[in-house]
């Protein structure tokens, strides 16, 4: 059988059985063994495998249902790309109001995993801006679920991680754009401390902000980084032609050893922080999502992938605890190639098992290295749970169930929706 | 090129499908035929929302004879006119099976060949009376040369083939272009069962060659393109050496 993989390629799971889901409207296939629902495997870790057990292609179920484009209401089959709604959405004035790091993910991961953008301090969730959803269970029932229809289904399928049934279709609610084009500007960042005002300025007055950290500095450059911040801007300032979706850039095998180490670290972080500050009009994609134009860019990582660590901390820790982690990580010469730190509003998702809540977030790529890998990760654990914080399941592979409960205090109430005919690595793993 | 008003039979296909949205966003009207009613709902509303101008669904199952009598003049009727027609329905029975039921080898026939040339002959008396039109078919390697393990298959596209290759040269200077595509192995739901492997195409990149082929004009395709010389070669193989083979 296919050996399935997730984004980091690591873990790798071999399902018993594969099927290809085509029909929306078909119920489950019958199966004596645990299910999950595989989207476009652009989570990081196990949330979307399943050794040993039966794994639903979601990506044959790529219809669009209804389009209002005088409302911007678009309900779509569960497995269509938000590149796909893109392609639709944006000739027509409209675009996702929440969007992660890569459009190259579907509708039902991007509620699975209840996934956040450069805007969740407006924004809220990606769930926040779901209309609607139905869910198809083991049983055989079938659900409409919105925040007024059966919300606490709604609720726990938010977030919920793909265990509580297969979302068959998915209605959410698009924002108006004046056309394809940002408004954008760099600022550059010589510390930490420096980090929190910047962005908290940036925050008030611009719809989309993110900033990115360098990894390798140390001592008094320890959390130097650069902002980088946007807005829609109006259409007659676009010009030019606007980039292809795929670069003609791509990794076209995996290479039989990383190409990530210390030296290649070091020279990229250096030269990222160079870059001069800049301000000016981008095209849509290289702004939101700059690794989608080098294909299969997971794959410098060599044979053995990588680890993702995303964590939020709580507002009133989160310097101090962002200072320890990054001392850690510096100290332990396992340098991340790119490190992103986000301020997270305070917009509540319907979710019960949502990661986004205020604070700061950081994610962070290791190579994966055996278990000197594993052991600094569990030291950044220590930090994060002394501070409060959370993990990000969608990113993870390797949190013990301990981690989990404290990362999502309603865990106990998300057990009572889960299908006991779905499972997941991770599920297994972290609730051992 | 014009393509405004689309009969597919057997839009629920994959191939199918991805032609109908390649159409609907430059804003075609489409009919569109195959058994299961739900998907084909689904696919009609997929197709309205990618910007088809309009897309009239019929149930229609290609071994009920009768019900094929008139189905292009149905489309031509819901669409206001018709100027192309697509045949990408088909069935690939377990040659295994085939040889031990008679009615499967029929239905084999049925799908792939008989009704086939039901649609598409009705299809040429509408094109030439009109002075225009297009009439496109999907057959495949499989029609080039027949193997043990799907000959009944490949006997029906095969005859699909010469049908077409009739077709072409009674039009000739009518104004009517006749097209056959021949794909190798796609990864679709009818080979949802086989081992994957690199000579492996995607609905997607054989749906491009068949957009090109139909603007070009073209008569006869094959998908990928290195078909081509591998069926060169095949069709070429002296028969004492073919029936050796295993493949
Ligand atoms: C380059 C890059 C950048 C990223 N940036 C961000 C970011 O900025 N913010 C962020 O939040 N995330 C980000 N991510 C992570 C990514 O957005 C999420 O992991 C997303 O959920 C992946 O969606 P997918 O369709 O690939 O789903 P998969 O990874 O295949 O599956 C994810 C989960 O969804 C479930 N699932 C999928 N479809 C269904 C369905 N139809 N029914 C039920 N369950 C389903 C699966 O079971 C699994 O639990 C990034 C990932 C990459 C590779
Ligand atoms: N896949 C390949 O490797 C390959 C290779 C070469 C050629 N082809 C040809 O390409 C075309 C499309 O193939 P595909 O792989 O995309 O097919 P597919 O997805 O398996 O779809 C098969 C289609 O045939 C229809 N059909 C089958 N039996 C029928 C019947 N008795 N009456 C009416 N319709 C019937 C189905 O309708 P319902 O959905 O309603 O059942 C469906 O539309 C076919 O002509 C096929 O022979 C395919």
């Amino acid at each position: 059988m296919n050996r399935h993989e997730s984004w980091g390629r690591y873990p790798q799971a071999t399902p018993a059985l594969v099927t290809r889901l085509t029909d929306r409207r078909a119920p489950l296939p019958p199966s004596d063994h645990p299910r999950l629902v595989y989207g476009n495997g652009r989570s990081y870790g196990d949330v979307c495998l399943n050794d040993g057990g039966e794994v639903l292609l979601a990506r044959g179920l790529d219809r669009f249902i209804a389009f209002g484009a005088a409302t911007g209401v678009l309900r779509a089959e569960a497995g269509v790309l938000l590149s796909e709604v893109l392609d639709l959405a944006v000739p027509r004035g409209w675009f996702l109001a929440v969007t992660p790091g890569t459009r190259f993910v579907t509708l039902g991961g991007a509620v699975a995993n209840d996934v956040h953008g450069k805007n969740h301090h407006r924004a809220g969730t990606f769930g926040c801006h779901v209309r609607a959803l139905e869910l198809v269970r083991s049983d055989g029932s079938r659900r409409e679920c919105s925040p007024t229809q059966s919300p606490d289904w709604f609720a726990a399928t938010i977030g919920g991680l793909g265990l509580t049934g297969l979302i068959a279709w998915v209605e959410i609610q698009l924002s108006r754009i004046p056309g394809p084009w940002l408004h954008a500007e760099s600022r550059r960042f010589s510390a930490l401390a420096e980090f929190f005002p910047l962005s908290e300025a940036a925050d008030r007055r611009d719809e989309f902000t993110v900033a990115w950290v360098d990894c390798a500095a140390r001592g008094a450059n320890l959390g130097r980084g650069i902002l980088l911040k946007g807005s829609f801007a109006p259409v007659a300032a676009g010009r030019g032609t606007p980039p292809k979706a795929h670069g003609r850039l791509s990794v076209p095998v995996t290479p039989p050893f990383s190409l990530i180490n210390r030296l290649t670290l070091d020279a990229f972080n250096a030269l990222y922080y160079r870059k001069p500050e800049d301000a000016g009009l981008t095209h849509y994609a290289p702004f939101f999502y700059p690794l989608d134009g080098i294909g299969h860019w997971n794959r410098i990582y060599g044979p053995k992938g990588f680890l993702q660590y995303q964590c939020v901390l709580p507002p009133a820790v989160a310097e101090p605890a962002l200072r320890e982690l990054l001392a850690r990580i510096a100290r332990s010469g396992e340098g991340s190639f790119l490190a992103v730190l986000k301020r997270f509003g305070g917009r509540v998702s319907p979710g019960l098992l949502s990661f986004p809540r205020p604070g700061v977030t950081i994610a962070l790529d290791f190579p994966f290295k055996g278990q000197a890998t594993l052991r600094l990760l569990d030291t950044l654990d220590a930090v994060v749970a002394a501070a409060g914080g959370a993990l990000y399941p969608a990113k993870d592979a390797r949190m013990g169930p301990a981690m989990f409960r404290r990362s999502f205090p309603a865990l106990e109430r998300f057990m009572t929706f889960v299908d006991r005919g779905f499972s997941s690595g991770f599920w297994r793993r972290a609730t051992l | 090129m014009a393509m405004q008003q689309v009969l597919i039979v057997g839009g629920t296909s994959a191939i199918g499908e991805q032609v109908a949205r390649r159409l609907a966003v430059r804003g075609a009207m489409l009919y569109l035929t195959g058994r299961d009613g739900g998907r084909l709902a689904s696919i009609a509303d997929d197709l309205r929302v990618r910007g088809a101008a309009r897309v009239a669904p019929e149930g229609l199952d290609l071994t009920h004879g009768p019900a094929l009598a008139g189905l292009v003049s149905r489309a031509a009727q819901a669409l206001v006119g018709l100027d192309t027609v697509l045949f990408a329905a088909g069935l690939l029975p377990d040659q295994a099976r085939v040889n031990k039921d008679a009615n499967l080898l029929r239905e084999t026939l049925a799908v792939n060949a008989t009704g086939a040339m039901v649609v598409l002959n009705e299809a040429a008396a509408y094109f030439e009376q009109q002075g225009h039109g297009q009439i496109v078919a999907i057959g495949s390697v499989a029609g080039d040369r027949g193997r043990a393990t799907n000959y009944a298959y490949g006997a029906a596209k095969g005859a699909l083939e010469i049908f077409m290759s009739g077709l072409r040269q009674r039009l000739q200077g009518r104004g009517v272009q006749v097209l056959l595509v021949k794909p190798g192995f796609v990864d679709t739901p009818m080979t949802a069962d086989f081992a994957k492997g690199p000579l492996w195409a995607s609905p997607e990149r054989v749906t491009k060659d068949i957009v090109r082929a139909m603007e070009r004009g073209r008569s006869v395709i094959y998908t990928p393109w290195f078909w081509r010389w591998i069926m060169l070669i095949i069709r070429h193989l002296p028969e004492r050496l073919f029936v050796r083979l295993r493949f």
